[in-house]
């Protein structure tokens, strides 16, 4: 194992950050840890990054114990902080430099590693990082990260705020970094990207809710869903939020989905109803659940 | 000029030394729409939406918000928008209450009024129990809402919405645009930016930002049809990779 969490749990004042959570993580695994903002995500990486001591339970890192031998686990992991950390006043040649040295390594040891991200901000490679932006400072924060060739990558929402593009781009160096054997934990509070990991803790308020393959999580969800769309989305929300057999009524793109809480529920019934208050176009068909809709109704 | 239409911007153009941030942007919104503003990070939507707020002068171009000109009333323009960013919402040392009393000032809404505002407010949001609490031990999402709330205090005509719902647990970011949604039905303009791509399905229209221009403009079924793509995410994806 790769990443072995054991009942930890940790409060600060009056808030449970994290509630007696457990899981391992596989040797070359790509695992997301999914939850919005003050789920724990954060508390979770800095207690397996040793920064942080918890109330209760016990993790390893690449095999070693975080109270006991963090030093150990400093040398062999990677972290990229949710929150850019790198020293804005130096260039991004001279902060890699930095992070290389203190590892006692140099940037040519393990510049295969970070090849395919550095070329991209190579060309900016005398700018202060400071001066960097959003999408290049995330790469340049991923390569100081990566250049003492660490075991384990921890990833703290590294595209948050980011624009679809750039995600996609990320997470394709993911995939890549995967390849070359590390194993990375990365959290997101885009469900979407849960899809893009092998498999996924879904975090709220310090508890997991699930942890599975995103495809086992998403055949959890045994009520039928469907697709509502409308000639207007705010009656049509009004409406099925009126509606008595509603179980779930969620906007998702162009449609509502809509779970009813009946078991022998017929769809025209629906249709009949929306009707009657003043709806045209309707359209109600059945649809598949994603993980976003999963993860709300493990949240409800 | 018609009545509807609550922005109209032209050939809106800021430049910083040599480089271009927005190039010559045009378009309509109209009154109770949800505009969607869409862009890669770096396309100039910042930008861009500084300038309809009041806070940046352009370079050249024209445009109108709310009726009053960029250039010349850009004070009436602040009073007659409403904004909220991800980043500053609220005061976390002041309570609930303080909070919606401090920006009811501010708009310049008599005691009377923040009065009856602050009480109808703390009702609708279900927020009776912590009405005197620091608003920094409030929830991100019950944060947010309340900071939309907020921005609605002086009935503004156009309420300008920067990543509203950056990070908020999804339940909670579809109670948010059911606010939006009640909003807009209520006569108020929505103008949005947002990087998830569901919720751009949401907008009544969609604009999408590449390299400081204004590349596809429509409904989203339309842009769907436009680019041949499933989702809003493909359309996005095959605009501003070119």
């Amino acid at each position: 194992m790769s990443i072995s969490v054991v009942n930890i749990s940790k409060s600060y004042k009056n808030v449970n950050a994290l509630q007696d959570i457990s899981f391992k993580v596989k040797e070359g695994e790509l695992f997301g840890i999914i939850g919005p903002d003050g789920a724990g995500k954060t508390t979770l990486f800095r207690v397996l990054t040793t920064l942080l001591f918890t109330d209760k339970g016990s993790a390893t890192v690449a095999g070693f114990d975080v109270v006991e031998d963090y030093k150990s686990i400093r040398n062999s992991v990677g972290y990229m902080p949710g929150k850019f950390s790198l020293y804005q006043d130096l260039t991004v040649e001279e902060n890699l430099n930095f992070f290389a040295t203190i590892f006692g390594t140099t940037i040519e040891a393990n510049y295969d590693l970070i090849k395919d991200i550095y070329v991209q901000i190579e060309p900016f490679k005398n700018r202060r990082a400071g001066k960097l932006s959003g999408g290049m400072k995330q790469k340049l924060a991923l390569c100081c990260a990566l250049i003492h060739k660490p075991k384990v990558l921890f990833l703290d929402e590294p595209t948050t705020g980011v624009d679809p593009v750039s995600r996609k781009e990320f997470w394709d160096m993911l995939k890549r970094l995967q390849q070359k054997g590390i194993t990375i934990l990365v959290s997101t509070p885009y469900m979407d990207e849960a899809e893009l990991c092998d498999r996924i803790a879904l975090i709220q308020n310090g508890k997991i809710l699930e942890i599975n393959t995103p495809h086992a999580i998403v055949k959890h969800y045994t009520k039928p869903i469907y697709n509502v769309r409308a000639n207007n989305m705010y009656q049509l929300i009004n409406s099925l939020n009126a509606y008595e057999f509603n179980h779930s009524v969620y906007p998702f793109g162009e449609f509502v989905h809509y779970t009813d809480s009946r078991t022998d529920f017929n769809p025209d019934d629906l249709k009949a109803y929306l009707g009657t208050k003043n709806l045209s176009n309707l359209y109600i068909e059945k649809t598949i659940a994603t993980i976003e809709d999963t993860f709300m109704e493990l949240a409800k | 000029m018609s009545n509807s239409k609550v922005i109209q911007v032209e050939a809106l153009t800021k430049m910083f030394g040599d480089f271009t941030a927005v190039n010559a942007i045009t378009f309509d919104v109209e009154k109770g729409e949800i505009f969607g503003f869409l862009g890669a990070n770096g396309a100039g939507k910042t930008t861009a939406m500084k300038m309809l707020i009041g806070i940046s002068i352009p370079t050249s171009g024209a445009a109108k918000v709310a009726g009053f000109d960029v250039f010349t009333n850009a004070e009436d323009i602040k009073k007659n928008i409403g904004y909220m960013s991800q980043k500053f919402a609220l005061y976390d040392d002041l309570t609930v209450r303080e909070n919606i009393t401090f920006f009811g000032g501010i708009y310049g809404l008599s005691r009377k009024r923040i009065k009856e505002k602050s009480n109808a407010l703390i009702e609708e949001l279900g927020l009776e129990e912590v009405a005197n609490k620091l608003v920094g031990a409030l929830p991100l999402g019950w944060k947010q809402k309340l900071s939309f709330s907020v921005a609605l205090i002086h009935d503004p005509k156009i309420v300008f919405l920067d990543e509203p719902t950056g990070g908020v647990d999804p339940i909670t970011r579809r109670q948010f645009w059911e606010m939006i949604y009640k909003a807009a039905n209520q006569g108020t303009t929505v103008f949005v930016t947002t990087h998830y791509m569901d919720e751009a399905e949401y907008c009544d229209r969609v604009s999408i930002m590449v390299d400081g221009k204004i590349e596809a403009l429509d409904t989203p079924k339309n842009l769907k049809a436009q680019f041949n793509a499933a989702n809003m995410n493909d359309v996005f994806l095959k605009l501003a990779r070119g």
